[in-house]
């Protein structure tokens, strides 16, 4: 898990307040939970915050969802430090998070991070000066079948080689969308190399039997 | 009732009981850091691991209740080892800076390390530090010390109801905060450092002052305010170090309120250590004989109607009593220990006590609040309001101002007006009063300082009346005070008597000359400009207002430096003990009186504290009953008449400056600024 959000001396924002629409959508999840238990969405609206403040929380936006809840503001400042989802400092457009996590890691993770910093010219934590990219690394995202694994935005990268890696960024570069999930063409978490069907499986199963019987 | 065998014994328990109560019970010792037994049990620490049969693995004993034919282990090798495995984690972060640390010697984890503790650590890495946080003029924090325990967050959400504290990020990075960066906003911050199992949150004012066990403990009662709290003074030499709190169910459980605690160092400031007499406008200093000669001489051939008293808020009982006896030898009836002008009936006991008793509010099913900001002017009593909302089934009410008060209440009026409408029932408030089962009422001094005091009274009687107040089963008319002396001096008498002049009476009689000689008993509160040109005596241990005014000074004992009886607002006659010994050529307060009846020609015949005591309580004999509420019978009381529209005002304006100790204070001029805003009295010149 990362460090907690040292203060990097941004400028936090003195007010916040939901768009029209927002508001309207955080009344949409405010009342999915019962009466008097309202405080149940706060992680929801905090997400909601955050998109809207260009994918970070300033505490303001934080003050706004306790205010909103009628929870007190530390409760919401509690929830929202633990989550490391919840980016307590500024970050780019792009939100590159990077999983390190050990089958990440058994799979080349570090080449990816490497990659990264190569091309970005950043370090882990930091921000490119055009303010378009942040380097993150996450632990494990839940995605450890297609290691190595890194998310940006809300699109996972799946099975990132070194030079996928460069493609997506020089395509997120051009103001393209790469096309998330697999990048070596697997459909979803399908063994490599087949078998792809349980009929393909079956027979597979039946050859190493008969392999072991000879 | 489910019955278990802890250790070989076996013990039968309330259902619900955790087994580290059970255990408790049977006086074995669990360890513990997260759990406290008036805080909720969040099983964090993981301590008071015992070992279970049937069970995995050890349980943790706070958080598990008692079954029926469980077998609990506290001993056996697999607790012993589980114990030392969770206090070498504990360790492992924890700077072991004892002997920098003002904890030390009163260390949960330092006492706990000796019993489970390694004799060197095994961990090889570095240790976290995490940067201090600000938490206000009285916590100081060292937050690497700091073991997770969370009780603060607890106190803090719990019984302060103030949630300023909590615990931010997770895992190894977990830190106690206050959002963000700012003074906690409760009176009860202080009980903060007293939870605190470790060094973590210690407090400011007492920082590597002193050592515990170099410490001269001395159990005796606080008098900032009329609660009564139970505290433990502790002095080194002739120094006063720290406060703390005593456990007293019926008063303030364990928890003390932050002016209580740290108003100490005005004990040692602006203090009056020998007599002054003033010749030519200004003071000079004096012997007591001389002191006392001056007095004498203006005495001599005055009458007694041109005579008056009136004492303050920190004076004892004792002190009350000797001046009242010796100004009725001077043939005068004008005194009042009411210095804050608040006009009530006296006659009926009923009529000015907290009757219910502090620990009754738990019993209450409905509360109104009069004329009364119950979280300065009695913290401990609004704790135990906010004890009795958490419990829930309660509705709480106030006519008077909107004040936050750490928990929901709605405000049914601002002025008397509300009462009469009370009491004919025309307030729609009035069903609820009525379907109560434990109505209570809560009248404030904010409510009686007014010229219609006494018809606010009766009023507030009827609305008792009306709502089934006053049972054999219930009392449920209580009046706040504000003031630690208060009821202590109405029970000694010290009252205006026989077409003697009250308060206001004695103002207006000095400032248009018909009185010719004032003795102010540690009153500080009056308007000075209005004793006109009457000689002024000020007895009492501070130079504050009154002693800018007076004459002749007479330099008393402030409540850690005598053995006093004091009354709080239940009634309940508490001991103060001496810890420290009056600075300089200061005496008791009673003495002072006994010796300057003696110069004066008619001494008061008690030559020791005994014999007053004797005669004290043969003139009431609740002071024997010391520790202990003598019921009040219940009679009519108050003077129903007209009253004004008026909203009430709280008496309170600055919490933390109320009386001439808290004002020499440091530290409360700290919280003051930090809490209340900056004195008024700031002027360029300031800082």
């Amino acid at each position: 898990m990362s460090a907690p959000a040292s203060d990097h001396g941004h400028a936090e924002p003195t007010s916040f307040t939901f768009t029209p629409e927002n508001l309207e959508l955080a009344k949409r999840i405010i009342a999915k939970y019962p009466a008097g238990k309202q405080a149940s969405a706060c992680m929801p609206l905090l997400d909601v915050a955050q998109r809207q403040h260009g994918g970070w929380l300033p505490r303001v936006a934080m003050d706004a969802v306790a205010d909103l809840l009628g929870m007190p503001r530390i409760r919401v400042y509690e929830v929202a430090t633990f989550y490391t989802m919840y980016n307590k400092n500024p970050v780019g457009r792009h939100h590159i998070q990077v999983c390190t996590t050990t089958p990440c890691w058994l799979r080349g993770s570090d080449d990816i991070v490497h990659t990264c910093k190569k091309k970005l010219g950043i370090e882990v934590g930091e921000t490119t000066a055009d303010g378009q990219f942040t380097l993150g690394e996450v632990e494990c995202s839940g995605a450890c079948v297609n290691a190595p694994v890194v998310q940006i935005g809300d699109d996972y990268y799946e099975d990132v080689a070194p030079e996928h890696m460069e493609r997506i960024l020089d395509a997120l570069a051009r103001g393209e969308t790469p096309k998330p999930g697999s990048q070596t063409g697997r459909q979803s978490s399908e063994p490599v190399g087949g078998p792809t069907t349980l009929k393909a499986f079956t027979t597979a199963q039946a050859d190493a039997t008969a392999q072991a019987d000879d | 009732m489910p019955k278990l065998t802890i250790d070989g014994i076996e013990i039968e328990v309330e259902p619900g009981t955790s087994i580290l109560q059970a255990c408790e019970q049977l006086g074995i010792e669990i360890p513990r850091f997260c759990y406290h037994e008036r805080l909720s049990v969040p099983a964090n620490c993981r301590m008071c691991l015992v070992e279970m049969e049937r069970a995995p693995k050890p349980v943790a004993s706070c958080a598990m209740p008692c079954g029926d034919g469980m077998v609990v282990r506290t001993n056996s090798e697999t607790v012993l080892k589980a114990r030392k495995g969770v206090m070498e984690f504990l360790l492992i972060n924890h700077p072991l800076d004892c002997p920098i640390c003002d904890q030390g010697g009163e260390c949960d984890l330092q006492d706990q390390a000796m019993a489970y503790g390694f004799d060197r650590g095994r961990y090889g890495e570095n240790k976290r530090a995490v940067k201090d946080k600000y938490m206000g003029p009285v916590i100081k924090t060292i937050m690497t010390r700091c073991i997770h325990c969370t009780r603060c967050i607890r106190f803090i959400n719990e019984v302060a109801g103030v949630p300023d504290v909590g615990a931010v990020y997770r895992g190894e990075h977990m830190e106690i905060t206050t959002f963000v960066e700012k003074a906690i906003g409760s009176e009860l911050s202080g009980n903060l450092a007293d939870v605190c199992p470790v060094g973590a949150l210690t407090h400011k004012p007492y920082a590597f002052t002193a050592r515990p066990w170099e410490l001269r403990k001395t159990e005796t009662v606080d008098v900032l305010d009329a609660v009564g709290s139970n505290i433990r003074v502790d002095a080194r030499g002739p120094e006063v170090m720290r406060v703390l709190p005593r456990v007293n169910d019926d008063i303030n459980e364990e928890w003390l309120n932050d002016k209580s605690r740290y108003s100490y160092d005005g004990l040692k400031r602006q203090r009056l250590d020998r007599p002054y007499i003033r010749q030519n406008g200004k003071l000079v200093p004096a012997s007591w004989a001389e002191a006392f000669t001056a007095i004498a001489a203006r005495l001599k051939g005055l009458s007694g109607s041109r005579i008056a008293a009136i004492s303050g808020d920190l004076v004892d009982v004792e002190a009350q009593f000797a001046l009242k006896e010796l100004l009725s030898r001077l043939g005068s009836t004008n005194l009042d220990c009411r210095q804050d002008g608040a006009r009530f009936d006296t006659s009926v006991r009923a009529g000015y006590l907290f009757n219910s008793g502090i620990a009754g509010i738990e019993k209450a099913d409905v509360i109104l609040l009069v004329g009364t900001n119950p979280r300065w002017e009695g913290t401990l009593v609004n704790a135990r309001i906010r004890k009795r909302y958490l419990a829930g089934g309660v509705t709480i009410a106030s006519i008077g101002e909107q004040r936050d008060l750490t928990y929901p209440y709605s405000v049914i009026g601002s002025g008397p007006d509300t009462l009469q409408q009370l009491v004919d029932g025309s307030h729609p408030f009035s069903e609820t009063l009525r379907a109560a089962k434990n109505p209570m009422i809560i009248v404030g001094m904010g409510a009686f300082q007014r010229a219609d005091g006494l018809a606010v009274q009766a009023a507030a009687r009827l609305v008792g009346e009306v709502y089934g107040m006053f049972r054999d089963d219930w009392s449920g008319f209580n009046v706040l005070h504000t003031a630690a002396a208060r009821v202590g001096g109405i029970e000694a008498g010290f009252l205006p008597g026989e077409g003697g002049r009250d308060l206001h009476g004695i103002l207006d009689g000095a400032s248009k000359g018909e009185i010719d000689f004032v003795y102010l008993l540690g009153a500080d509160e009056i308007d000075m400009a209005k004793l006109g040109n009457a000689f002024v005596v000020y007895q009492g241990h501070h130079g504050d207002a009154g002693a800018h005014r007076a004459d002749v000074i007479l330099p008393g004992a402030a409540y850690t430096e005598k053995n006093a009886v004091y009354v709080n607002t239940e009634g309940r006659p508490q001991l103060a003990r001496l810890a420290v010994f009056p600075p300089g050529e200061a005496r008791e307060d009673w003495k002072i009186v006994r010796a300057l009846s003696e110069v004066l020609g008619t001494t008061l015949p008690f030559d020791t504290h005994g014999q007053l005591r004797q005669r004290l309580m043969a003139a009431n004999p609740i002071f024997g009953a010391v520790g202990e509420m003598t019921p009040a019978s219940w009679a009519p009381f108050g003077a129903q008449g007209p009253v004004d529209a008026n909203p009430f005002v709280t008496p309170i304006t600055n919490f933390y400056m109320t009386d001439p100790i808290s004002r020499a204070s440091v530290t409360m001029a700290n919280c003051t600024e930090a809490l209340v805003g900056p004195a008024q009295e700031r002027t360029g010149t300031h800082g």
